[in-house]
């Protein structure tokens, strides 16, 4: 642990996230306004209680223990760091009480994950995959281009785009609670890993663990870290397994990754288009509306109404384009993620069986010259060992992350199903009343 | 022309001066000789104003001329106004080889007066005017299709199928067939503009000329794009057709009949832009921004002035649409891409996936999706033809409109010159009888009396314009509003209907799907 005192924060206008309400304020230079991001969001009602039913449902399949349960109950977004307050219920005796909460940052996430991924015990577990930094600059970047674009359109148009552009930044960070919340479950769950103490101090230790990120000689090094691995992992990779289960959960999660980390990528191009499509009608729904109230035609009646009915359809979509998001891409990224962390699982096995042959061969050749025969007879029995432990729990993390991805995928396909069910079923029914208020008009 | 005007036989007034009309069409006709013009046909002068009182109310309405002939007739109960009118206009009535255009008189003082009987006659007026010579209905309809290409190399054209279906009259047969090439379109529009815009006509434009989408399709490339340059248009030709036709002047005009029944047809060579003609336009074009800029027109009729300010920003609105829609086309076709590609890395991951039940799910998941992208790329297809290029084409015709309105200026300013030119031959006039030279004093008088007289004439003819013009353009404006009504009304519930189309295709799919995704064990 490095022990650095956090610079205080600026003072600056926090986002909170309580469960299932929200209240929130203006980012740019006006007053908070809380009342008006409540209006933007009164769709928001919907989507803010699904994704708050339980968002470690969303991705994982979890037993939710009863000796354990682990939770995000609140959460601040202050500048540019985010405040996670970790709420714990517990019955296990290691614990001084059974329910207590804590504030905690992503880096501590991050110190939390590394801490499982360097211990040697955890080797043979497939390590919850870290959640990723929360990231507000593109919409922090959109939000002040709003605010400089200020004089070059209508007032209400001002208004929409803000409104729009606050849903979205409050969109990220929900969704950057889900997955820090996910994590905490996901270990919390494990047998083994929910007994670590670097967690029950993550979890109980209500003082700021001073967790201070990385700093710019580390991050070297891991970059070297990572390139030394990713190369050794191809020679591992390259060594035949003995053990058929293995060298064919090998070949499937090579094949698997890539094929979800191109999925991945893919879904998310087509929901930003599917974006980009949704902005394009509002824009025409404003337009609509300033030519109605200019006609003074009969048709200025169409106009109206029509951009009512896209208003109200342009709502639908960008909901259709956020379930698509939630549901199918931020469904692939985790498993994207999980994927890569169950093909370190089979790194490290395969690691320890080279190792495991090579503490053999050394065997081999000591007894052959009858020279530090001991020592390489140790070397041996631990390296065998290790491999050992390592590939029995290997076994069964596999099974396991089968059974979740199976689960997860099922539950999530079907939710994307039943919500573009409700989305389109929505629009056609605003579409065929407004039709028929124009057809019976003419 | 004015000779032959017949005062409108006794008996049910109404009745019979709206037959007039039915037999002259061409309203304007006898104001276009004046203005020496060719005319080809050769209608009475009928009662146009009778027209205006029945189509729109909106500010002062003629009372019409011709009836003054018998004023008493047809509007006993109207007889104040009338006569309050008539004995003005009675000069004027004899003076001008054309109908008089007289200054207006609103009709509200008129219309109540009117019984229920006088008041329906005029809203069929209107109808029957619109109908047409022999009191065909208005039914007309031109297919443009079959594009085909003819010849080889940079002088290569598409040539189209010009089908015309009608039981009018006017046409020689029921069903005629011809084939056109693009210039040929742009030769009868501009042949239509140069004769009926500077009368107030608003002309639909003709469509755009595309150097690159032609050359690609001269140059042979048989690709997706070049195909839809040539489907765009197409239907553009189509839709500059009908408009054109159901205009019941241009209608009517030889130059239309011929461009749809002959099959030879003289090549428009002066519709190319590198031609002499092309360049003469460009300048014309440019003389005329000048004269714009220039031209400050003492507006004395509010009607006009409102009206310029709505179609300004009608078009502001137009394009500012035009551009949103044109930008919804593109993310959607988009869209469609990314949702296909998609699509096929989904059918992958299926493939990878081992879990038998899960990787069917997904496959069919790439399945429903690649469906919903051809469904998207329908809609954009359809948001595109339908929307868009409406808009497209109102924008191109509001900017004839606002030509038409500067044509009006143009006139009132000829108007004015000529009369500052009256104005100083009188005051040389004057001049001339306090100069002190005998002799060339009776020469030069005389000289000046006849250009005086010439100069009266010309400004009486130029008030005469103006008003014709005026009277034109709010008959135009009407019909086109009118116009402008029914296209939007029918292109917004065809629109609608389309997407409706879509979201329930949507239903199906993911109906389909569901339970596939439930099966997962």
């Amino acid at each position: 642990m490095n022990l650095i005192l956090n610079p205080t924060l600026d003072e600056a206008p926090p986002l909170r996230t309580h469960r299932g309400i929200v209240t929130s304020h203006d980012f740019l230079t006006t007053p908070p306004a809380a009342a008006m991001m409540q209006e933007g969001l009164d769709d928001g009602p919907d989507f803010l209680s699904e994704e708050d039913r339980g968002p470690r449902a969303v991705n994982v399949d979890l037993q939710t223990d009863a000796t354990l349960q682990v939770d995000i109950s609140d959460a601040l977004s202050e500048r540019d760091k985010v405040k996670f307050t970790v709420h714990t219920k517990s019955t296990l005796p290691n614990f001084k009480q059974n329910e207590f909460s804590v504030v905690r940052q992503h880096e501590e996430f991050i110190w939390l994950h590394d801490s499982f991924v360097e211990n040697e015990e955890y080797a043979g577990y497939i390590i919850p995959p870290a959640p990723p930094r929360p990231d507000f600059d593109a919409s922090r970047e959109k939000l002040q281009k709003l605010g400089e674009g200020e004089g070059s359109m209508t007032k209400e148009e001002f208004t929409k785009m803000k409104q729009e552009l606050e849903a979205e930044y409050l969109a990220i960070f929900k969704k950057t609670v889900a997955m820090h919340e996910v994590f905490l479950c996901r270990v919390a769950a494990h047998p083994v890993l929910r007994k670590d103490l670097n967690f029950h101090v993550f979890l109980e230790y209500n003082q700021d663990l001073s967790v201070r990120g990385k700093n710019k000689r580390e991050k070297m090094e891991d970059f070297f870290k990572n390139v030394v691995k990713s190369a050794d992992g191809v020679l591992v990779a390259g060594v035949k397994d003995v053990d058929d289960f293995f060298e064919h959960e090998k070949t499937f999660l090579l094949e698997y990754h890539n094929r979800v980390k191109d999925a991945s990528a893919k879904s998310d191009r087509m929901i930003r288009s599917h974006k980009s499509a949704a902005d394009d009608i509002n824009r025409i729904a404003s337009t609509l509306y300033t030519l109605g109230t200019q006609d003074s035609t009969d048709v200025c009646k169409f106009f109206l109404k029509v951009s009512e009915l896209f208003e109200k359809t342009r709502k639908i979509e960008a909901r259709v384009a956020a379930d698509e998001d939630l549901k199918l891409a931020d469904l692939l990224k985790y498993y994207l993620r999980e994927s890569q962390a169950a093909k370190d699982l089979l790194y490290r096995r395969g690691r320890a069986l080279v190792d495991y042959e090579n503490a053999n061969k050394a065997l081999d050749k000591a007894r052959a010259k009858n020279k530090d025969v001991l020592q390489a007879e140790t070397s041996q029995q631990v390296c065998c060992q290790k491999f050992e432990k390592i590939s029995e729990s290997a076994k069964q993390e596999l099974i396991d992350f089968k059974t979740r991805r199976v689960a997860a995928f099922r539950k999530n396909l079907v939710e994307l199903a039943e919500l573009e069910l409700k989305h389109a079923k929505g629009n056609l029914q605003l579409l065929q009343s407004c039709l028929g208020v124009l057809k019976g008009d003419t | 022309m004015a000779a032959e005007m017949e005062p409108p036989p006794l008996g049910n007034a109404g009745e019979t001066d709206f037959r007039e009309l039915e037999d002259g069409e061409d309203l304007f006709v006898s104001t276009v000789t004046t203005l020496e013009y060719p005319e080809p046909s050769s209608p009475e002068p009928a009662s146009l104003p009778a027209e205006d009182i029945s189509i729109n109310s909106n500010g002062p309405k003629q009372k019409d001329v011709s009836f003054d002939d018998d004023p008493e007739d047809l509007f006993a109960e109207a007889t104040e106004e009338v006569s309050l009118d008539s004995p003005e206009r009675e000069p004027i009535l004899s003076d001008g080889p054309s109908p008089a255009i007289t200054p207006v008189t609103p009709t509200t003082m008129l219309t109540p007066r009117m019984d229920l009987g006088a008041a329906d006659m005029f809203e069929r007026s209107l109808d029957e005017i619109e109908e047409d010579n022999n009191g065909d209905t208005f039914d007309i309809h031109i297919a443009v299709s079959d594009p085909e290409k003819v010849g080889d190399g940079m002088n290569a054209y598409m040539g189209y199928k010009v089908t015309t279906k009608t039981s009018m009259t006017i046409f020689n047969k029921n069903e005629t067939t011809v084939r056109r090439r693009f210039s040929d379109f742009l030769g009868l529009h501009s042949k239509l503009a140069s004769k009926y815009l500077h009368i107030g006509y608003i002309v639909p434009p003709a469509p755009e000329k595309s150097i690159v989408g032609m050359t690609k399709v001269k140059v042979g490339k048989e690709d997706l794009s070049s195909a839809e340059f040539v489907e765009k248009r197409r239907s553009a030709l189509e839709r500059y057709l009908m408009r054109t036709v159901k205009h019941p002047v241009l209608l009517k005009d030889p130059d239309v009949i011929m461009f749809l029944e002959s099959s030879e047809l003289p090549r428009a060579v002066s519709t190319q832009a590198l031609s002499g003609a092309g360049i003469l336009r460009m300048v014309n074009k440019a003389a005329d921004a000048v004269n714009k800029m220039t031209i400050k027109m003492n507006e004395s009729d509010a009607w006009f002035e409102e009206k310029h300010q709505q179609f300004e920003n009608l078009d502001l609105q137009l394009r500012k649409l035009h551009a949103s829609v044109e930008s919804l086309v593109c993310h959607r076709k988009e869209l469609s891409v990314n949702t296909a590609s998609f699509a096929k890395s989904a059918a992958m991951l299926g493939n990878s996936e081992d879990h038998t039940a899960l990787s069917r799910a997904l496959s069919q998941l790439a399945e429903v999706e690649e469906k919903i992208d051809r469904l998207h790329q329908d809609q954009a297809y359809a948001d595109f033809y339908l929307f868009s290029e409406l808009l497209g084409d109102y924008v191109r015709l509001i900017t004839a409109v606002k030509s038409v309105f500067d044509q009006r200026m143009k006139t009132w300013s000829k108007w004015q010159d000529t009369q500052l030119l009256l104005q100083k031959k009188r005051e040389s006039e004057a001049k001339l009888q306090f100069a002190n030279k005998p002799d060339k004093l009776q020469q030069a008088k005389d000289e000046i009396k006849e250009e005086i007289e010439e100069l009266e004439g010309k400004v009486e003819q130029g008030e005469k314009d103006f008003e014709l013009i005026s009277k034109t353009i709010r008959k135009e404006v009407s019909r086109f509003e009118k116009e402008r009504v029914k296209d939007f009304k029918a292109v917004i519930i065809k629109y609608l209907e389309s997407l409706v189309q879509t979201q329930q295709q949507l239903i199906k799919y993911w109906e389909a799907f569901l339970p596939e995704a439930k099966a997962i064990a």
